[in-house]
């Protein structure tokens, strides 16, 4: 159902909860909710921390000159289809 | 009355010197120059220009063909719609140039153009008129509403080379920088520093460490990074490795002697800051490790140290400043910063009062009382600031709805907690440490 979390999006919901010291539960987060704006409300200092927590779980760099812009952060969904693509741990 | 001195656009000899690098490829004065006068050409008969490019080298081509029209460069401190429209209603005969096709209702955009570059005889450096209103630089209030602030040619330049003097700047360095170009740090430090030293900028504005890395290593030394303490721990923590670096600036936020310290072991380089305000741009400089005092800008001076109104005065000016931090006086014409006036806060680079965004947050229906603060600073870490909310009929997220209406997002609480009553004292006061208890019991409750 495109309105539960997969078992990755679980996860990766938990670690963007836990990087950024977000008061909402990770189940919260919609998959297919914005991450920025009117969505979760992130900007880009969130970009940065998610950035790390990422890197140091899946050992995936992101790169983007302009990621508010581009598709990988734009929901959960996203991100996590991106993070499974091209993870490393 | 005499005409007033003009000043060169940029500090170059040779044609060949390397002005900007972009998409893997110096943009050399010669062309630098055919192409700021050819976009200058195209650019329609008014006073004021959204500079909206985001690409820095774009944007610098842009700023530039604005003053050879005599032109100003209207600076937003951000792309957002609202903040366009805000703007535009207060300078109705503005245009915009854009990069990235942004369209805005009412206002004319003109797409920054293909410009062909095939190689012509050497143009020379135009120059400008000192007094000159090249930019006005917004700065975001805590309400959103644009706070204006005019900058003449030649101060930005004088700042840009004082600024590099201060630094010992090599005068070919490389800078890539991390921050926006239309903020004051970013116009100082990433396009008048290099314009008016020798140096070179990058075009990009990269943000994530594999980002920076790469923009770093497209250009050879002597390289700069010009950037935050945020992006300082986030490529720390990540333990990516750069290229060698012949100097860090940081600013926009302040950098503790810890991270400082780590960056210039993990970096070999030396790592400065810059203390400085939108109003009267750079002011002050110091190597972060070296201590904890602030050497000014020649031609600069710090008045009233010791009180609670210290301002700045400059021959580059047009008045006394005052300064929204508590400075105390150190030897040699050096000062330290002691902290902000208590009532002001900043968040990622950007200033609020907190007793605006109490009056905002008691003015929602429904709340009863309310009250933001500064958690205890965290050397490194993003600050946010914390809400208690006294509002029985409303829940968190409908308090933050109308919160994010209204404040810059890098405002809003987080978190935000709902309280039955605040621990207010006989006088109505809220002492500190009751809060921070109050907080603890929250945490853990």
């Amino acid at each position: 159902m495109a309105n539960s979390q997969t078992p990755f999006e679980q996860e990766v919901a938990a670690c963007i909860v836990q990087a950024l010291n977000l008061d909402i539960t990770s189940e919260s987060i919609a998959p297919e909710q914005p991450l920025f704006q009117e969505g979760l409300g992130l900007d880009s200092i969130d970009i940065l921390e998610i950035s790390l927590a990422v890197s140091k779980s899946y050992g995936v760099q992101l790169k983007a000159d302009d990621p508010a812009n581009t598709q990988t952060f734009s929901s959960l969904r996203s991100l996590a289809s991106y993070l499974e693509k091209h993870r490393s741990k | 009355m005499t005409a007033a001195p003009t000043l060169p656009l940029l500090n170059r000899t040779g044609n060949d010197h390397p002005v900007a690098w972009r998409n893997g490829e110096a943009v050399t004065l010669a062309q630098f120059l055919h192409e700021v006068q050819e976009l200058a050409v195209q650019l329609p008969e008014r006073r004021f220009l959204f500079n909206l490019c985001t690409d820095r080298y774009r944007f610098l081509a842009t700023f530039c063909a604005a003053l050879l029209r005599g032109q100003t460069n209207l600076l937003p401190p951000n792309h957002a719609e609202k903040t366009l429209v805000q703007m535009h209603t207060l300078y109705p005969e503005s245009y915009g140039v854009s990069d990235k096709g942004l369209s805005l209702a009412g206002l004319d955009i003109l797409p920054y153009p293909e410009l062909s570059w095939e190689s012509r005889s050497p143009l020379s450096i135009p120059q400008i008129p000192g007094d000159h209103t090249a930019a006005i630089v917004f700065t975001s209030g805590s309400t959103g509403e644009p706070q204006p602030h005019s900058k003449q040619w030649g101060s930005l330049v004088q700042v840009a080379q004082r600024q590099a003097q201060r630094l010992a700047l090599p005068p070919t360095s490389r800078i890539v920088a991390t921050v926006p170009p239309q903020h004051m740090y970013g116009l100082e430090s990433s396009l008048m520093m290099p314009l008016h030293n020798g140096g070179t900028l990058h075009s990009g504005q990269p943000l994530f460490p594999a980002d920076i890395r790469d923009a770093l290593s497209e250009l050879p030394g002597p390289r700069v990074l010009v950037t935050t303490p945020l992006h300082l721990r986030i490529c720390l923590d990540e333990g990516i490795a750069l290229p060698p670096l012949a100097l860090i600036l940081s600013a926009a936020a302040p950098l503790s002697q810890e991270l400082a310290q780590r960056a210039e072991e993990a970096f070999a380089a030396p790592v400065h800051e810059i203390y400085g305000c939108t109003e009267a741009g750079a002011i002050a400089a110091r190597r972060t490790v070296a201590g904890e005092a602030w050497h000014p800008l020649s031609g600069v001076a710090i008045r009233g140290t010791d009180t609670e109104s210290a301002w700045v005065e400059g021959d580059h000016l047009p008045g006394p400043i005052p300064l929204q931090d508590i400075l105390a006086s150190a030897p040699n014409g050096m000062f330290r910063l002691l902290g902000r006036k208590a009532d002001m806060v900043n968040v990622a680079g950007k200033r609020a009062s907190l007793a605006a965004l109490n009056r905002q947050l008691c003015q929602i229906p429904g709340v009863r009382d309310g009250i933001f603060f500064v958690p205890d600073d965290q050397p490194g870490v993003a600050q946010r600031l914390i809400a208690l909310v006294v509002a029985p009929a409303l829940t968190e997220s409908e308090i933050l709805g109308v919160l994010r209406q209204q404040l810059d997002p890098a405002f809003l609480p987080r978190p935000l907690y709902k309280v039955e009553s605040l621990p207010r004292t006989a006088t109505g006061k809220l002492p500190r440490e009751t809060l921070i208890r109050l907080l603890g019991e929250l945490h853990h409750g």
